[in-house]
C-alpha cells in the first residue's frame, strides 16, 4: 500500500514538471515567427524547444513508472484540463513581449532554484534530468533577467508595458513555491527556494529600475487541477489530431 | 590593351573565381543580386508562417519538437541571408521595409494555406525540395558570402526533405483517412511546388544574364525537369500519386513528360491574389509594427549602459 502511493505521488510530481514545461514551451512556440527581432524569434523558439525537450523527459519517465501502455503522448495528449497540473502562470496568454519574458523570467528562477536541489534527489533519474534542464534553464534564467532590465530601464513605454505585466503576473507567482503535498518527493526545501526566488527577483527589478509589489493574494490551483480558462482552450488546440483521429501513428 | 573594369570582373568569373564584397562589380550585378539574395531571405522568413500554423497543433511531442525546429531553422536562413545582402550596401531594415510595403517578392509557394498536419509532409517533400534544387547550384554561385550562406542552409534544407518525406510515410501506412489527407496534400502542393522553379526559359527575363554571372548555373526548365524525375519516382514509395494524368516517363528524352502549368495561376499569386498573400504580409508587418517598441526599448537600454560605463571610465 505504501509503496503504490509513493508511486502515485512520484507520477503526480513528475507530471507537474512535465505538465509545468510543456505549457510553457506551448505558450512561448507561439511566438515562433512573429518575435519583435529575429535573433529574438530564433531565442524565444529555441527555449520553447527546450521547454518541450524536458516535458518530453519528465513524461518519458511518468509513462515507465505508470505502466498499462501510457506514453509521453498519451500523458501530454489524453488527459484532459483537470488532470494537468502545471501553475496556473504558464497557462496564461502570452499578451505583449514584457509579459512573455517577465512571465519567462518568474517561471525560469523557480525552475532554476527547484532543479538546484532536484538533481540532487535520491531517485537518480528524477535528478538526471533536472541536472540536464538546469544547464537550459541557466540560459532561460540569463536571457529572461536581461529581457526584463532592458525593458524596466529602456523607454517609458517599455516601463509602462513592464510595469502592466508585473500587476497582470504577479498573483501568479506565489504559486510556483508553494508546495503540494505530491511535491514532498522532490525533497526539496521549498522555503528556502521561496527565499532565494524572492530575493533573486527583488534584485532583478532593481536593476530594472521597478520595485517589488506587495504580496497580496495569490492565485492557486494548478497543481491539483483547477485551472484558468485558458487551459482548456490550450489542450483542445494541442491535442485536436489526438482526439479527432483515435489510436493514430503519426 | 589596358582591360576594363568590367573585363576584369568578367574573366574572375569565367574563371570561377569568386567575387567578394570589396571586389569591383557591375552594378545591375550588385542590384540583381541584392533583389535575388533578399527575395531569398524574405521567403525563408514569410515561410515560417505557414508551417508555423502547425506548431501548436503538432500530433505527438516528437512531430511537435521537430517542427519547431525546423521553422526556427528557417529564422536562422533568414538572418544568414539578410546578412549576405548586407555586404552588398543594403541593410536589414530596408529590406524588411521593401517586403512591408509590397515591393519585394518572396517564393509565391507561401502565399497557399497549410490545411491539415499532412501538409507539414508536403512542403518538407516538395516544397523544400523544390528549394534544394534550386539552392545546391548556389553553392557554386560567382558572389562569394552567397555561396557561403547557401552551403549552410542546403545543408539543413536536405535535413528538413527527409523528415517531410518521412511525415508521408507514416501517413501512408496509416489509416485510410491519413492516406486520404496525404493524398489531399500531395494533391493542393504539386503544382504550387513545380512554380517554384519560375516562369518557363523563354519567358523568364533575367536568366541569360544570370547565367552569363555565373548567379544562376541551370535554367529553370532543367531544374523543374530533374525536380519532376525525381519525385514520379519517389511518389512511388509512398503509394501515392501525383496529380497529374499527362506524368508519363519518356523513354526518348529519358525524362518525364508532364503536363501543363497553370502560368495564370503563378502570375496571379505573384501579383498579389493567392489565396494567403494578405495575410502572411499582414502577419509580418503585425510583427514588425508590434515589435517597435521592443527595439526601440532595446535601443535605449543599450546607449543608458555605454553612457554609465563612460562615466564610469571617465
Amino acid at each position: 500500500m505504501q509503496a503504490s502511493t509513493n508511486l502515485i505521488s512520484t507520477t503526480d510530481f513528475l507530471l507537474h514538471l512535465a505538465d509545468n514545461a510543456l505549457i510553457m514551451g506551448h505558450r512561448n512556440s507561439e511566438w515562433c515567427g512573429h518575435g519583435p527581432v529575429l535573433e529574438q524569434d530564433i531565442a524565444i523558439s529555441n527555449i520553447a524547444l527546450d521547454c518541450i525537450g524536458q516535458a518530453r523527459n519528465f513524461y518519458q519517465y511518468a509513462a515507465r513508472l505508470m505502466g498499462e501502455g501510457h506514453t509521453e503522448d498519451s500523458l501530454a495528449y489524453l488527459r484532459d484540463e483537470r488532470a494537468f497540473r502545471n501553475c496556473l502562470i504558464c497557462e496564461l496568454p502570452n499578451g505583449d513581449w514584457a509579459q512573455t519574458v517577465l512571465r519567462l523570467y518568474f517561471f525560469s528562477t523557480y525552475q532554476y532554484f527547484l532543479f538546484q536541489q532536484l538533481q540532487h534527489n535520491s531517485d537518480a533519474e528524477l535528478a538526471g534530468i533536472a541536472a540536464k534542464s538546469l544547464k537550459e534553464v541557466t540560459y532561460h534564467l540569463r536571457w529572461s533577467s536581461e529581457w526584463v532590465i532592458r525593458l524596466g530601464d529602456g523607454t517609458e513605454e517599455s516601463r509602462q508595458r513592464i510595469l502592466q505585466a508585473l500587476d497582470a503576473l504577479w498573483p501568479y507567482t506565489g504559486e510556483l513555491y508553494t508546495p503540494v503535498a505530491y511535491e514532498s518527493v522532490g525533497e526539496a526545501d521549498m522555503a528556502s527556494i521561496q527565499t532565494a526566488w524572492l530575493d533573486h527577483v527583488k534584485a532583478v527589478l532593481e536593476e530594472a529600475t521597478l520595485s517589488m509589489p506587495d504580496m497580496g493574494w495569490m492565485q492557486q490551483g494548478g497543481k491539483t487541477g483547477i485551472h484558468t480558462e485558458h487551459l482548456g482552450y490550450i489542450l483542445a488546440e494541442m491535442q485536436f489530431l489526438q482526439r479527432a483521429y483515435p489510436g493514430a501513428e503519426w | 590593351m589596358e582591360k576594363t573594369a568590367e573585363e576584369i570582373f568578367q574573366d574572375k568569373i569565367d574563371r570561377e573565381i569568386r567575387i567578394e564584397p570589396r571586389d569591383w562589380m557591375p552594378e545591375k550585378y550588385r542590384q540583381t543580386l541584392i533583389r535575388q539574395i533578399s527575395q531569398h531571405a524574405h521567403s525563408e522568413i514569410i515561410g515560417m508562417l505557414p508551417e508555423g500554423n502547425w506548431i501548436t497543433r503538432a500530433p505527438n511531442l516528437r512531430r511537435k519538437a521537430i517542427l519547431l525546429a525546423k521553422v526556427q531553422d528557417e529564422a536562422g536562413h533568414g538572418l544568414y541571408l539578410y546578412s549576405a545582402a548586407e555586404t552588398l550596401g543594403i541593410s536589414r531594415d530596408e529590406m524588411y521595409e521593401q517586403l512591408h510595403s509590397g515591393r519585394a517578392k518572396y517564393s509565391s509557394i507561401f502565399n497557399y494555406p497549410t490545411l491539415s498536419w499532412a501538409d507539414m509532409g508536403a512542403i518538407g517533400w516538395l516544397v523544400d525540395g523544390a528549394a534544394i534544387m534550386n539552392q545546391v547550384p548556389l553553392c557554386r554561385t560567382s558572389y562569394g558570402p552567397y555561396a557561403r550562406a547557401m552551403v549552410r542552409v542546403c545543408k539543413e534544407e536536405s535535413f528538413h526533405q527527409r523528415q517531410g518525406f518521412e511525415i508521408l510515410l507514416t501517413l501512408s501506412k496509416g489509416t485510410q483517412a491519413q492516406r486520404d489527407m496525404a493524398q489531399d496534400a500531395l494533391n493542393r502542393w504539386w503544382w504550387p511546388s513545380i512554380m517554384m522553379f519560375g516562369p518557363k526559359d523563354d519567358e523568364s527575363p533575367n536568366t541569360v544574364q544570370s547565367m552569363r554571372w555565373k548567379i544562376k548555373r541551370f535554367t529553370n526548365d532543367e531544374l523543374r525537369q530533374k525536380f519532376v524525375d525525381i519525385c514520379a519516382e519517389q511518389v512511388k514509395i509512398l503509394g501515392l500519386t501525383l496529380p497529374d494524368p499527362d506524368l508519363k516517363w519518356n523513354e526518348a528524352t529519358g525524362h518525364y513528360d508532364f503536363g501543363v502549368i497553370n502560368w495564370d495561376e503563378f502570375w496571379q499569386v505573384v501579383s498579389g491574389n493567392g489565396p494567403c498573400n494578405k495575410q502572411r504580409l499582414d502577419a509580418r508587418r503585425k510583427a514588425w509594427n508590434e515589435g517597435a517598441w521592443v527595439r526601440e526599448a532595446a535601443t535605449a537600454y543599450a546607449a543608458k549602459r555605454a553612457a554609465r560605463q563612460a562615466e564610469k571610465r571617465a
